[in-house]
């Protein structure tokens, strides 16, 4: 692989977008497991799993569909309580959603009744303190550390970011699925997330647009260096991404297998070692290529 | 917005269609050759039809002596005088602003005005039947049936009393009303919100709901200190039931994806009601709206005409007691007109409240 830029991970890289400092969490899911009932049966759907994330770890969780793997995603999202088993983020048990750990869906749900930009808002404006009294305007803000961007900067700075600044009044139904995906990528940037959880986030893209998506990601997660979770089925998607590929069985999901992939970024998809590493991957999942 | 039931948008008025986009409207100036240019317009002809019809119906008045002498002829006349004015006004401006439009430039205000000119035409044809009919031959049967002039004479003559009838119905409606969305829509919230809500409300709006309100008048007529909070009670009662039924629809069909990633971005219980719930639940939300205000229209009338002293049902119940037909007919216009306005008005609201949805129903 020829690759004649150095990695962008260097520190100095003109004013980035995101934070740079190593503000990545460590995910620790240890021992969980955690069923449905549907129709008043107990349906298994995560078997005794544990894995973690170091901070700024980029790990795809690769298997069947309809394995698990979404269920994981709540349950590290906070959105559901595991059923056995502990998911802690820096070392703290995770109770319940943090705008520190933001989730991108397969579908990008933007809310149609608002703009891209107030989309794109919408997690300032949720964690914007109440105003003490609604009719007189003033708001019992906490006082911002000394050098914080605003909410309108960041806000800014995500569209910039995701190339969407002139689409900043659009509704979400004049937008193409591929802008439809960033905004919903924008607006979890806007958070300064530590953890960014994917789940098959360009599923329902084009394959052109799923490639830049890729890509955009990748430059994006070396230049702010959060730590990312990502579901996904495509075995390249997960090599080209990752640091690390988890795989895991059908339903009841166990971790099959952890793959490594210490190739450097930015990584070149007919690279002959991701080659090599996807036709292991294949194998693990019961595939013979 | 999809479930609007009992509404058919495409039967109302193809003359005030002010889409900005009436493809039909515009010309494809790429495709235009030069032979076929004196085809880009839309045709004058409605207008200047609708012109000649007016005139000849005016003519009619004029010169075909009525078989009774009815007061305000003169004021008929004028009127057609006026319609046969406008059909020529339309014409000219909307030939003109043809004549100077750039190629791409969408349908200016006259040829807009121009959709209606068919309508125009249809008026003069049907009124003037009815002219001939009534005051030209008394074919119809004479107290029944009354004359287009004695119309505008009920309009003259009578106009403090039916100004006041539409001043009371209206303010009684607008309290019914108001009080009735606004309990209905909090009901509807409470019960797609909260479970709680929902255990103690949902059996009563069950039960409740459905009896019609006109059912309540003779205990509301007797509960209440006055006619006219019995009657705003009633209302409100007609009204807040689709509004709640609705609003509750709404907010139970959220998506819940949406809540999700409200909650993931830090939102409290507060954010996801106001922000979230109630903002995906106004299409829904409108359609209870529509509902309550035709049903609040229906016990307006109904309880003006049983207990309340003014209004446009007392002012058709007092005319029927003079046996003036030609008042009730035109109570009966008068209340058509206010009650479409109301609901243009409703819709004119969704329409710039919803304004983020694609493919509204145009009223």
């Amino acid at each position: 692989m020829v690759s004649t830029q150095g990695i962008a991970q260097s520190p100095q890289s003109a004013q980035p977008a995101f934070k740079t400092a190593a503000s990545g969490a460590r995910i620790d899911v240890s021992d969980v497991s955690h069923r449905f009932s549907l129709h008043g049966a107990a349906l298994p759907v995560l078997d005794d799993v544990s894995f973690s994330v170091a901070p700024g770890e980029f790990v795809a969780l690769l298997g069947p569909s309809g394995c698990g793997k979404s269920t994981l995603l709540r349950l590290v999202a906070g959105l559901d309580v595991p059923a056995l088993g502990t998911v802690s983020s820096n070392g703290v048990a995770i109770r319940g959603p943090d705008p520190s750990r933001v989730v991108v869906f397969q579908d990008p749900t933007l809310y149609p009744w608002r703009t891209v930009r107030a989309n794109v808002g919408l997690g300032p404006e949720a964690q914007r303190r109440r105003r003490r009294f609604p009719w007189s305007g003033v708001r019992s803000v906490e006082p911002r550390p000394e050098g914080e961007r605003s909410a309108e900067q960041r806000i800014d700075a995500a569209l910039r970011l995701v190339g969407l600044t002139d689409f900043e009044a659009a509704y979400p139904h004049q937008l193409s699925g591929g802008m439809a995906q960033r905004v919903a990528l924008a607006r979890a940037l806007v958070n300064d997330p530590e953890l960014l959880v994917l789940d098959e986030p360009f599923g329902k893209l084009d394959s052109l647009t799923r490639l830049r998506m890729q890509g955009e990601l990748v430059k994006l997660w070396l230049d702010a260096r959060f730590s990312v979770l990502l579901v996904t089925h495509d075995v390249e998607e997960a090599l080209f991404l990752a640091n690390r590929v988890i795989v895991f069985s059908e339903r009841p999901a166990r971790v099959t297998a952890e793959v490594r992939n210490d190739a450097p970024y930015p990584r070149h998809r007919d690279d002959p070692k991701l080659v090599e590493l996807r036709r292991e991957v294949l194998a693990l999942l019961g595939l013979v290529a | 917005m999809s479930g609007t039931p009992h509404f058919d948008p495409a039967s109302g008025h193809p003359g005030v269609g002010f889409q900005p986009h009436a493809a039909g409207n515009r010309t494809k100036p790429s495709r235009v050759s030069v032979a076929s240019v004196s085809q880009a317009g839309p045709s004058l002809l409605p207008a200047w039809l609708a012109a000649l019809a007016w005139l000849v119906s005016a003519g009619l008045t004029r010169w075909w002596p009525d078989a009774d002498e009815w007061p305000h002829t003169g004021d008929l006349l004028v009127l057609k005088l006026m319609l046969t004015a406008t059909g020529l006004l339309v014409g000219v401006a909307a030939r003109r602003s043809i004549l100077a439009r750039q190629p791409d430039a969408s349908p200016s205000r006259a040829e807009r005005w121009l959709t209606a000119m068919p309508w125009l035409v249809a008026l003069a044809v049907g009124v003037t039947a009815w002219e001939i009919l009534s005051a030209k031959l008394e074919w119809l049967p004479r107290p029944f049936f009354a004359p287009p002039q004695a119309l505008i004479a009920v309009f003259f003559d009578d106009f403090p009393r039916l100004g006041s009838s539409v001043a009371h119905s209206f303010g009684l409606l607008a309290y019914g009303y108001v009080i009735g969305a606004v309990a209905g829509f909090v009901t509807g919230v409470g019960i797609g919100w909260s479970r709680a809500v929902g255990y103690w409300l949902h059996p009563v709006l069950r039960l409740i709901g459905p009896l019609p309100a006109t059912a309540w008048l003779p205990l509301a007529f007797f509960f209440f200190p006055s006619s006219f909070s019995a009657s705003v009670f009633l209302i409100a009662l007609a009204t807040g039931f689709p509004v709640a039924v609705l609003t509750w629809s709404g907010v139970a069909g959220v998506n819940s994806a949406f809540y999700d990633i409200a909650r993931t971005l830090g939102a409290r219980p507060g954010f996801l009601i106001l922000k979230v719930a109630i903002p995906a639940a106004l299409p829904s939300v409108f359609v209870g709206l529509f509902m309550g205000l035709g049903a609040s229209f229906s016990v307006l009338i109904v309880a003006e005409m049983m207990g309340v002293k003014a209004g446009l049902g007392w002012y058709l119940q007092w005319a029927q007691g003079w046996a003036a037909y030609s008042n009730m007919y035109a109570a009966l216009l008068v209340m058509a007109l206010m009650c479409s306005g109301l609901i243009t008005l409703l819709f004119r609201f969704r329409d710039r409240l919803l304004a983020w949805q694609k493919g509204l129903l145009k009223w």
